[in-house]
C-alpha cells in the first residue's frame, strides 16, 4: 500500500483547487490568485487580515522547504517557497523574491521551476495540523481515506517512522463514508465537539467532490483546527483521473501547460506516450512493459536511456515519424534503438516509416532496429533494400548492445 | 485442459460492429476461434461479415447469451462505455447461466468506473473479468484455439507453459521464449496495466497451479503497485509447480507515469527491484532481460525433472 502519492493524472494548482473547495462549501480561508507584486499587494490590503501566507504556486510539493533562485545568475533569494507575512512590507519583500524566480524543492528536482503565480491566503489561529488524504486504494479497488494527526510536516517520514500514526478507512463507492467512518476518523484524529461536527461534514463534502469530479487524489497537509474550533483546509492538492477529463470540461480549462513538459504534451496529441530521461540512447517501442524493459535492458549493457516512448498498438507510419521527432528534440540523443514486436501492428509498415522518419529528418545518428512478429521477414527486407545506415537485430540484448556500442559506450 | 477457457470456448463480442470490434473478431475467426455473435445497442437483428463467417447482432448481452450459450465476451466498446458493458455482461452471464469470463480490451477507461465495475463483478460469483488495458487471454488448440484478444495468434502453439503478464507486447516476447525452447502454452493471460483491474496474478497462479496441463508458470510484472509482492507470497506458500518471472521498469524514475496508468512509482514504493527481491526470495527465479526468459525456464524445468 503506497502511504504517499506524488500527484498522479492532471494536477492543478492550489489556488485552484481552493476554489474548487470553495465552490463545494468546503472551509478554506480567504485567499487571492496573483501575478504580480502589485497584485500581491492588492490582495493583501483587500484581505484585511494583518497575517497572510505568501505563497508560491507550482505543480510541485515540498514548497516550503524550497529554495528559491535567480534564474539567470542562479543565486540564492530566498528560502522557503511559502511565507508567512506579518504586515504590508513582508509581502512586497516576499513576491518579489518569489515571482519569475526558480523554485527548487524536493519533488522538482535540481531544475526547479519557475513561479508565475503566487496565492495571497489570510492567516488562522492554527491549534493543531493535521494529514488528510484521498485518493484510490488500487490493491482493494475502492477509494482510501488517509488521515493522521502528524500533519504539517513529511508525510513520508511518519509513515516510515509511525505508519500507526496514520489512519486508514475504504470507502465503499455506493454508500459513501458511513457514519461509523466518520467517527473513527474523528476520534483517529482526537477531534471533540464543535471540532468533530466541523470534521464529520468537511469529510463527507470533500469526498463527495473526490468521485464527482473523477479525482485521483486529493492531498491536504496540513488540515488545521483553529483555535476557535474550526476545521480549515489549508492546503490543496489535487489530481484528477486524465481518462475521466471527457466529463469534466471545466477541470481541461485549469490545465497550466507551462507546468508539463512541452515535448510530453505534443506526445500525447499525437497518440504516443513520451517520458524525457537524462541518458542518450533514444528508444522507439510498442507496449508501455515492452518500452520499460528496452530501457532496462539499455542499462544492463551499459547505456542510459534518454526517453520511455511507446508508439502504442496501431502505430501508423505518420505516428512513428512524430515519435522520430520528438526523440530527436532532445539534444542529448546520441543514438537511437527501435524495438517492435509487431502484433496487431505490422513490421513492414513500421519499417517504411522508419525509413521515411530517417529521410525526412536527415538522421546521422546510428540507428539500431529490432522488428519481430507479424510481417517481420518483409519488415527487415525493406530496412535491408533501403540502403540506409541502419543496424538490425533478432533480439532485444542484440539490439541494446549494438546501440551501446555504436555511441562508443555509456554516457 | 487450460484454464478459465477451452479452445473450443463460444465467444461473444461487445462492440462487434465498431472498427476494432468487427477487425479482431474476424482475426480470431481466422485463428479458428469460436465466435458465435456479438452485441451493438440498437443493431441488432443485423449480422458482422467476419470474413469467413457471418454472425448474428443483439441489442443485448442477455438476449445473445440466450441464443448462443456463449462462455465467454470480449469487450472492444470506447472507454466512456465499458464500464457499463461490464456491469451489463456480468448480470447478463449471472441470470443467464450462472457463470462466464468477460474479458475487457478497452484502454483509457475513468478509474472510478472501474471501481463500480469490479466491486459489482466481485458480487457475482461465478462471473470473472480479464483486464481492462489488456491484450485478452489466449488458449492455443491442435488446430486454432480461443483467441479472446488483440494477440497475434500465429506467435502461440499449444503445450504446458502459463504465462501471466501485466503488459502486451511483454506477454508477446514472453511466448517467443517460451517458443524458443520448444514449449508451448496452456494458456496466456493478459491482466492488464491500469491501476484498478480484475482478475490479478493470484487468481492466475492459482488456476495454473490447479490445472493438470500446465507444468510451469511465466509472470511478467512491471513497476506500480503491490501486486507482484503479494503474488511472491501466495507462490511461496502454495505453488509447487516452477515459476519464472521478468519485471519491467528496473530504470523508470519515480513519480512518473510508463504509459500504463498503474506503471508508476510512487512515495518510493512498487519499485522493480522491490519486487524482483519479493520474487527471488519466493522462489520465483528472475530474467533480467526478456530475451533469457527461454533460458531462465528451460533451467527450471530441468532442475523440476521435467526436461
Amino acid at each position: 500500500m503506497a502511504e504517499h502519492v506524488e500527484v498522479i493524472g492532471m494536477n492543478i494548482h492550489e489556488y485552484q483547487g481552493k476554489a474548487l473547495f470553495k465552490e463545494a462549501g468546503l472551509p478554506v480561508q480567504n485567499g487571492v490568485h496573483c501575478k504580480t507584486v502589485e497584485e500581491a499587494l492588492g490582495a493583501y490590503d483587500k484581505l484585511e487580515s494583518q497575517i497572510v501566507a505568501v505563497k508560491s504556486q507550482i505543480h510541485a510539493g515540498g514548497r516550503g522547504k524550497g529554495s528559491l533562485y535567480d534564474p539567470t545568475s542562479s543565486d540564492l533569494v530566498m528560502e522557503g517557497g511559502v511565507k508567512i507575512a506579518f504586515n504590508r512590507d513582508d509581502v512586497e519583500t516576499y513576491a518579489t523574491n518569489i515571482l519569475g524566480n526558480r523554485l527548487v524543492t524536493k519533488q522538482t528536482g535540481e531544475a526547479g521551476k519557475i513561479v508565475n503565480n503566487l496565492y495571497i491566503e489570510s492567516g488562522c489561529a492554527i491549534a493543531h495540523e493535521y494529514y488528510l488524504a484521498i485518493l484510490v486504494d488500487r490493491e482493494e479497488k475502492l477509494p482510501l481515506i488517509m488521515a493522521s494527526t502528524e500533519g504539517g510536516m513529511d508525510i513520508e517520514e511518519v509513515a516510515e517512522s509511525t505508519p500507526e500514526a496514520i489512519h486508514k478507512v475504504h470507502v465503499d463507492m455506493e454508500g459513501g463514508v458511513t457514519a461509523q467512518q466518520v467517527q473513527e476518523l474523528a476520534d483517529a484524529l482526537k477531534l471533540e465537539g464543535k471540532a468533530a461536527d466541523s470534521f464529520a461534514e468537511m469529510i463527507q463534502g470533500l469526498f463527495s467532490l473526490f468521485v464527482e469530479k473523477d479525482c485521483s487524489m486529493v492531498e491536504i497537509n496540513p488540515l488545521v483546527r483553529t483555535e476557535d474550533d474550526r476545521m480549515v483546509l489549508l492546503d490543496a492538492k489535487v489530481g484528477f483521473d486524465e481518462n475521466a477529463l471527457f466529463r469534466h470540461p471545466d477541470i481541461v480549462e485549469l490545465r497550466d501547460l507551462s507546468e508539463e513538459e512541452s515535448t510530453e504534451i505534443r506526445a500525447k496529441e499525437a497518440g504516443l506516450s513520451y517520458v524525457k530521461l537524462d541518458g542518450n540512447i533514444g528508444c522507439l517501442v510498442n507496449g508501455a512493459g515492452l518500452a520499460m524493459a528496452t530501457m532496462d535492458v539499455i542499462k544492463l549493457y551499459g547505456g542510459e536511456p534518454a526517453n520511455f516512448l511507446d508508439v502504442g498498438g496501431g502505430a501508423d507510419e505518420e505516428q512513428v515519424k512524430t515519435a522520430f521527432s520528438i526523440i530527436l528534440e532532445d539534444p542529448n540523443v546520441k543514438g537511437i534503438l527501435v524495438n517492435i514486436f509487431g502484433g496487431i501492428m505490422r513490421c513492414d509498415i513500421i519499417a517504411k516509416g522508419v525509413i521515411a522518419a530517417t529521410e525526412a529528418l536527415g538522421l546521422e545518428d546510428p540507428l539500431v532496429v529490432r522488428l519481430v512478429g507479424t510481417n517481420f521477414e518483409e519488415g527487415r527486407r525493406i530496412l535491408a533494400a533501403s540502403g540506409l545506415n541502419i543496424h538490425t537485430a533478432e533480439t532485444l540484448a542484440e539490439g541494446a548492445e549494438k546501440i551501446v556500442n555504436l555511441i562508443g559506450g555509456g554516457v | 485442459m487450460a484454464i478459465w477457457i477451452e479452445e473450443d470456448a463460444k465467444i461473444l463480442v461487445q462492440g462487434i460492429t465498431g472498427n476494432q470490434g468487427t477487425f479482431h473478431a474476424s482475426k480470431s475467426v481466422e485463428f479458428g476461434s469460436n465466435i458465435v455473435g456479438g452485441v451493438t445497442p440498437g443493431k441488432g437483428g443485423q449480422t458482422v461479415d467476419l470474413g469467413s463467417k457471418e454472425v448474428p447482432v443483439w441489442n443485448k448481452m442477455a438476449e445473445a447469451i440466450e441464443a448462443t450459450d456463449a462462455d465467454a465476451s470480449v469487450i472492444y466498446v470506447p472507454p466512456r462505455f465499458a464500464g457499463a458493458a461490464i456491469i451489463e455482461a456480468a448480470d447478463a452471464f449471472n441470470e443467464v447461466k450462472g457463470e462466464g469470463v468477460i474479458v475487457c480490451i478497452t484502454e483509457g477507461i475513468p478509474t472510478l468506473d472501474m471501481v463500480r465495475a469490479t466491486a459489482h463483478v466481485r458480487a457475482i460469483e461465478g462471473v470473472r473479468l480479464i483486464g481492462p488495458n489488456c491484450p485478452g487471454i489466449i488458449t492455443p488448440g491442435e488446430t486454432g484455439g480461443a483467441k479472446i484478444g488483440i494477440m497475434p495468434g500465429h506467435i502461440h502453439a499449444k503445450g504446458r507453459i502459463g504465462i501471466v503478464s501485466k503488459s502486451g507486447t511483454l506477454t508477446y516476447e514472453a511466448v517467443a521464449q517460451t517458443m524458443s525452447i520448444d514449449e508451448g502454452q496452456t494458456t496466456c493471460v493478459g491482466i492488464g496495466g491500469d491501476p484498478v483491474n480484475g482478475t490479478g496474478f493470484i487468481d492466475c497462479l492459482s488456476a495454473f497451479e490447479a490445472d493438470p496441463q500446465t507444468a510451469a508458470v511465466v509472470m511478467i510484472g512491471e513497476i506500480g503497485g503491490s501486486a507482484e509482492e503479494e503474488a511472491a507470497e501466495w507462490v511461496a506458500e502454495n505453488m509447487s509447480k516452477p515459476v519464472v518471472g521478468f519485471v519491467a521498469g528496473m530504470t523508470a524514475p519515480p513519480g512518473k507515469r510508463m504509459g500504463h496508468a498503474g506503471a508508476i512509482i510512487s512515495g518510493g514504493k512498487g519499485t522493480a527491484s522491490e519486487k524482483v527481491a519479493a520474487m527471488e526470495a519466493a522462489g520465483i527465479r528472475c530474467a533480467n532481460d526478456p530475451s533469457e526468459i527461454g533460458a531462465v525456464l528451460l533451467k527450471s524445468l530441468q532442475d523440476a525433472g521435467l526436461r
